[in-house]
């Protein structure tokens, strides 16, 4: 059975106030914020035992990367379940100041944008296979990863020079490039850094770090599955006629301006075509491939399936898709409420709104709400997700997870990163996991019971 | 971190190769039971109560430093 190692990053917002004015500085917030993790770990760069790494990113955004996952419905589980051990850091700096006296409310929110033009991410990580090239990959992938906005945007309330506008992405204004190294300044679609995290020789890392941060499920679970369907599709050398962009950053924004789904995207070739259309292209060429090479995966058929049910949607009537795509369902809002209160696009009730919409508390969160009215579907259990705030993946984060649980059973100093683990001591050892789909190896069995007698 | 602790559910099973669980896309899946909309006014009401009293100096001072 085939496998991919998958992994998401995302970076939250983060904000203190009083009565809406800024209270505690950002910095000061997200140190705290740490502090209750920097105790445990002595350090702003943790992984927990559920094999996630917790640290404060550049710009002191507290950054969430899951374990590796070996599906797209894992991804989902433990993104959810970085935003609930996010949510209790919350709660207890929140009571801190409390205690403290401090004025201030803490919000975190898994969104992408401020209103001064910052932009953070939720960066997407496919683990590939070596021995094809990449820059065919990259090629093939960014028309797809351009316009799967139609159904992956966030939504935003975009404010331009001519007022303010609704439109389908939230990172969209923020890309410059297709595909670079850089990331803060001339930020690209896909990221080249190759830091595979595993056997090099074997494995590179595709970086994708277009995406927006998706609250609904599906959303997360469809644009990681119909991304690693694309990939697999060239890694096997399917056939695909890649319908090369003429400005991958044109087509960006115009597709994220046009809510219709059918703004078109201009091709090198000098023809313009739908950027639902350009999906469809690839669905297709995804089911044709299939057909042929793996008639027998149903996993892979429920994908295409789900994504031809989400296309077919979008072209009928958008808004009927208003229970499971975000940017559907924060238009809806957004509308609903300038209705009832006569009021613009540009006010700034409506870009608390869109901000809220992101807020990870369980409590104020609107998109949390929506979902705990029935107004909007879940693919995921709330058991499932406490479960993954403790229980890494069956993947190599499993032997991180018991290795990091085990140390501190037996109160041992260990230091780990991504493939290694090490205990520290009078004679330290480091074990290296190269293949982070190896979830069971008796290394890292004798290390941990070596922690019980050699003390 | 998240207070409760358990027991990490190991098999006894030696071989890595062993599939995961499929991708259960559509295993706990929770469809909207109700319109977006649905009692609009109710629904309004509480996204109110969420939204900051100050709107404008909130939206304002939101600002995040730059990330990737």
């Amino acid at each position: 059975m085939r496998r991919r190692v998958f992994g998401l990053e995302t970076e939250y917002g983060i904000s203190c106030t009083v009565e809406g004015r800024r209270g505690m500085p950002t910095e000061d917030v997200a140190r705290r914020l740490f502090r209750n993790v920097v105790s445990w770990g002595r350090t702003s760069n943790v992984f927990l035992e559920n094999g996630s790494r917790l640290y404060l990113d550049v710009g002191s955004h507290p950054e969430y990367a899951t374990p590796e996952c070996s599906s797209a419905h894992e991804v989902v589980v433990h993104e959810r379940a970085g935003d609930r051990i996010l949510d209790d850091l919350r709660r207890r700096t929140q009571a801190d100041l409390d205690e403290e006296g401090i004025a201030g409310r803490i919000r975190i929110f898994r969104n992408n944008t401020d209103f001064s033009g910052n932009s953070y991410g939720s960066h997407e990580n496919y683990l590939v296979e070596r021995h094809g090239e990449f820059q065919p990959l990259a090629d093939a992938l960014l028309p797809f990863l351009v316009t799967r906005q139609i159904f992956a945007g966030a939504g935003k309330v975009l404010l331009t020079a001519r007022g303010a506008v609704y439109v389908l992405s939230q990172r969209a204004e923020h890309i410059w490039e297709g595909v670079s190294s850089a990331t803060t300044r001339s930020r690209p679609v896909i990221n080249s850094r190759d830091e595979p995290h595993a056997d090099a020789e074997r494995y590179r890392r595709l970086h994708v770090i277009v995406g927006d941060s998706n609250m609904s499920d599906l959303v997360t679970w469809l644009r990681v599955a119909s991304c690693d369907l694309v990939i697999r599709l060239v890694e096997e050398g399917g056939a695909l006629e890649v319908p090369l962009l003429e400005s991958a950053t044109r087509a960006i924004r115009e597709v994220s301006r046009d809510l219709s789904g059918r703004g078109a995207v201009r091709l090198a070739d000098g023809r313009d075509l739908p950027a639902i259309e350009v999906q469809r292209h690839y669905l297709e060429a995804v089911e044709r491939f299939l057909a042929e090479r793996h008639p027998d995966d149903l996993d892979a058929q429920h994908v295409v399936g789900e994504w031809r049910r989400v296309l077919t949607a979008l072209d009928r009537d958008p808004m009927s898709l208003e229970g499971e795509l975000d940017w559907v369902a924060k238009l809806r809002l957004v509308q609903a409420y300038q209705d009832r209160n006569g009021v613009g696009m540009e006010d700034p009730r409506i870009g608390m709104l869109d901000l809220a919409y992101h807020d990870i508390a369980p409590e104020s969160g609107l998109h949390q709400l929506l979902v705990r009215q029935g107004r909007m579907a879940s693919l995921v259990a709330e058991d499932d997700v406490l479960a993954a705030m403790d229980e890494p993946p069956r993947t190599r984060a499993l032997l991180r997870g018991r290795f990091l649980r085990a140390a501190k059973e037996h109160g041992r100093d260990v230091t780990v990163d991504w493939v290694h683990l090490k205990l520290n001591g009078e004679a330290p050892r480091t074990l290296m996991c190269k293949d982070p789909l190896i979830w069971d190896d008796v290394r890292v069995d004798r290390l941990i019971e070596e922690m019980a007698v050699d003390r | 971190m998240s207070g409760t602790e358990r027991t990490t559910g190991r098999t006894s099973s030696r071989d890595a190769a062993e599939p995961d669980p499929v991708d259960a896309g559509p295993g706990a899946r929770t469809a909207a039971s109700r319109p977006l909309l649905d009692d609009v006014d109710g629904l309004l009401d509480e996204i109110d109560q969420v939204l900051e009293v100050n709107a404008e100096e909130f939206v304002r001072g939101y600002v995040q430093k730059g990330g990737q």
